[in-house]
């Protein structure tokens, strides 16, 4: 009967180091932090050439600059905007696909092993076809955008959907629950918890499929920011890029990760 | 736990059944207990090789009255859930049929609520949630809430109706899937061993309970079992399946019924009753266990064996 003692009555829990929160944001930046000296005393000391590895504060010259001609708030964009859109596409179709061959046997028999065996297509694979199908335009990356969401979301939600315990399946329909009714009831929050970390999964992929389709075939984009310094040899810019996806690939997934959290202690 | 709770409760049920249309009633809840009749009935299970179809029930003809309490006993893998689950529509005879109020069990038939051998409650869902989705489809939200509360109430889980599955214990969550499956309202109410993972008092008091609702609202229960002493204390009629002895050292492959009793007095019995202890020793005997007493020359009739046994 814990719930009858007052707040002020119960005995004070001292909660572990490593669960507090400003703990765990600390704790997070120290390596970041570790490999910006690091970096930075290599430079000073002239472990490795400038031209090799620019500076620290190269590369936020760089980036400043990006900044000031309004090319890295475009880039910025435009890769975000690809990979929401592609994102939004591919999970739905994921979740749409996943349902379907997870509740259905004779979907499972039609289309698991073609979804399979496209899968297993590398994403590289699709550029040259997408860029002759549909031009340079935005419709190629985004369509590989969503290539690469849709399969991480498909397997997962297929597979929870099939692994939902059939007790309670059972029981609900024993309590006169059928059909869609069913489904919301039982099924589709039984997957929840599965549902997002496959999102998660999706997210991550989707970023990568990114900078594929962007490497080869774009003319703005984080990707096209790699390529183009590549090709020119600018490593203070390539830099700037790569820091760039990872800042936004952590912030999107955070954003998904308290999604996640919230869902886990409603359903789970 | 009075029985005049039990009285107010299925008086609420049977407002909230009764609440919706005669149409919508006759689809779902509803105060009348109906008979079940199992023809002739039999249950083999397809095995993987082809061959090794495996028979459980076989011949199985039985009619429970309405409002009777049937207990079926058997030792365990004998099939007695299995008879249930036909009976409730959870799976179908492979020959034979059963009928509910003369006519046809369909899947997952309406008239029947189930209580499982596991909770099987939802884990995202409150226990008053949980218990909400026992009600009978078209009971009005007003009606559905006094509802569930009145049951509860009935199983003493008030106090815990907003706690999650995994907040409770093992016999609140069973308490909680009775209390589900009441709020049907059922015609027939199938009972899967509901007490079997309960401690030992806590089952005493659930099986006074299930008197106490059985008594305001007198459905058609059949419970299975393997505790004979359970089956004793609720039953009015206690069946034991098991395989007929065909040849000295042979048996027919499936169960049947070998045993059928009519348990004597009335509800509630006393537990410590001799004739009762008289019927509990052949139950025994009829599941294979020794009662390590039969030779000692008491009379295996009525009244109480005087000492020394």
């Amino acid at each position: 009967m814990t719930e009858t003692l007052a707040p002020s009555t119960a005995p004070a829990v001292r909660r572990p180091l490593t669960s507090r929160r400003g703990v765990r944001i600390l704790g997070g930046l120290l390596l970041p932090v570790l490999i910006l000296i690091a970096w930075q005393l290599s430079s000073v000391l002239g472990l490795v050439s400038v031209s090799q590895l620019p500076s620290p504060a190269m590369v936020w010259i760089a980036t400043v600059d990006l900044f000031d001609r309004g090319e890295l708030t475009l880039y910025v964009a435009i890769s975000t905007q690809r990979v929401l859109i592609g994102f939004v596409a591919g999970a739905v179709l994921g979740l749409i696909a996943g349902a379907l061959v997870g509740l259905s046997r004779a979907a499972d028999v039609l289309f698991a092993p073609t979804l399979g065996a496209i899968r297993a297509v590398p994403s590289l694979a699709w550029v040259p076809l997408l860029i002759i199908w549909l031009k340079y335009g935005e419709e190629s990356k985004i369509v590989l955008v969503a290539i690469g969401a849709f399969f991480p979301v498909y397997t997962t939600v297929a597979l929870a959907l099939r692994h939902v315990d059939r007790h309670l399946v059972e029981a609900g329909r024993a309590f006169g629950l059928r059909g869609v009714k069913l489904f919301t009831a039982v099924q589709l929050p039984a997957v929840v918890p599965s549902v997002i970390s496959g999102l998660r999964l999706a997210l991550a992929q989707a970023w990568l499929f990114l900078v594929a389709a962007e490497l080869l075939g774009a003319s703005m984009g984080l990707g096209y920011l790699l390529s183009i310094s590549g090709t020119n040899g600018r490593i203070d810019r390539i830099l700037v890029a790569i820091i760039l996806l990872a800042l936004l690939g952590k912030l999107t997934d955070a954003i998904l990760g308290v999604f996640e959290k919230y869902a886990i202690t409603k359903w789970a | 736990m009075s029985a005049s709770t039990a009285t107010t409760t299925s008086a609420r049920l049977a407002a909230a059944a009764g609440g919706a249309p005669g149409r919508a009633r006759a689809a779902t809840g509803t105060d009348a207990a109906f008979a079940v009749e199992f023809a002739r009935l039999g249950r083999t299970f397809a095995a993987t090789a082809p061959a090794s179809a495996r028979p459980v029930l076989r011949d199985v003809s039985l009619t429970v009255h309405p409002g009777e309490v049937l207990a079926i006993l058997g030792t365990s893998g004998c099939g007695k859930s299995t008879l249930l689950r036909i009976a409730g529509g959870l799976d179908s005879p492979s020959a034979g049929s059963v009928q509910i109020d003369d006519s046809p069990v369909t899947e997952f038939d309406t008239r029947c609520a189930v209580g499982f051998q596991e909770p099987r409650l939802l884990p995202w869902r409150t226990v008053a949630a949980n218990v909400a989705l026992g009600l009978p489809r078209g009971t009005t939200r007003h009606a559905g809430r006094a509802c569930v509360a009145e049951l509860l109430e009935l199983v003493g889980l008030t106090a815990f109706a907003g706690h999650r599955p995994a907040a409770i214990s093992g016999g609140m969550a069973q308490r909680a899937s009775l209390a589900r499956a009441l709020a049907r309202n059922p015609g027939v109410l199938l009972l899967d061993e509901p007490f079997g993972a309960l401690d030992a008092l806590t089952r005493l008091k659930m099986q006074d309970l299930l008197l106490d609702v059985h008594a305001a609202a007198p459905t058609t229960v059949l419970l299975v079992t393997h505790d004979v002493d359970e089956a004793l204390q609720l039953a009015d009629r206690i069946i034991l399946l098991g395989q007929e002895q065909v040849a000295p050292d042979a048996a027919a492959p499936g169960a049947t019924i070998v045993q059928e009793l009519t348990v004597p007095g009335n509800r509630p019995r006393d537990r410590g009753s001799a004739e009762l202890a008289e019927l509990r020793g052949r139950l025994l005997a009829g599941l294979g266990i020794d009662r390590h007493g039969d030779a000692r020359g008491v009379a295996s009739s009525t009244g109480i064996p005087h000492f020394p046994y």
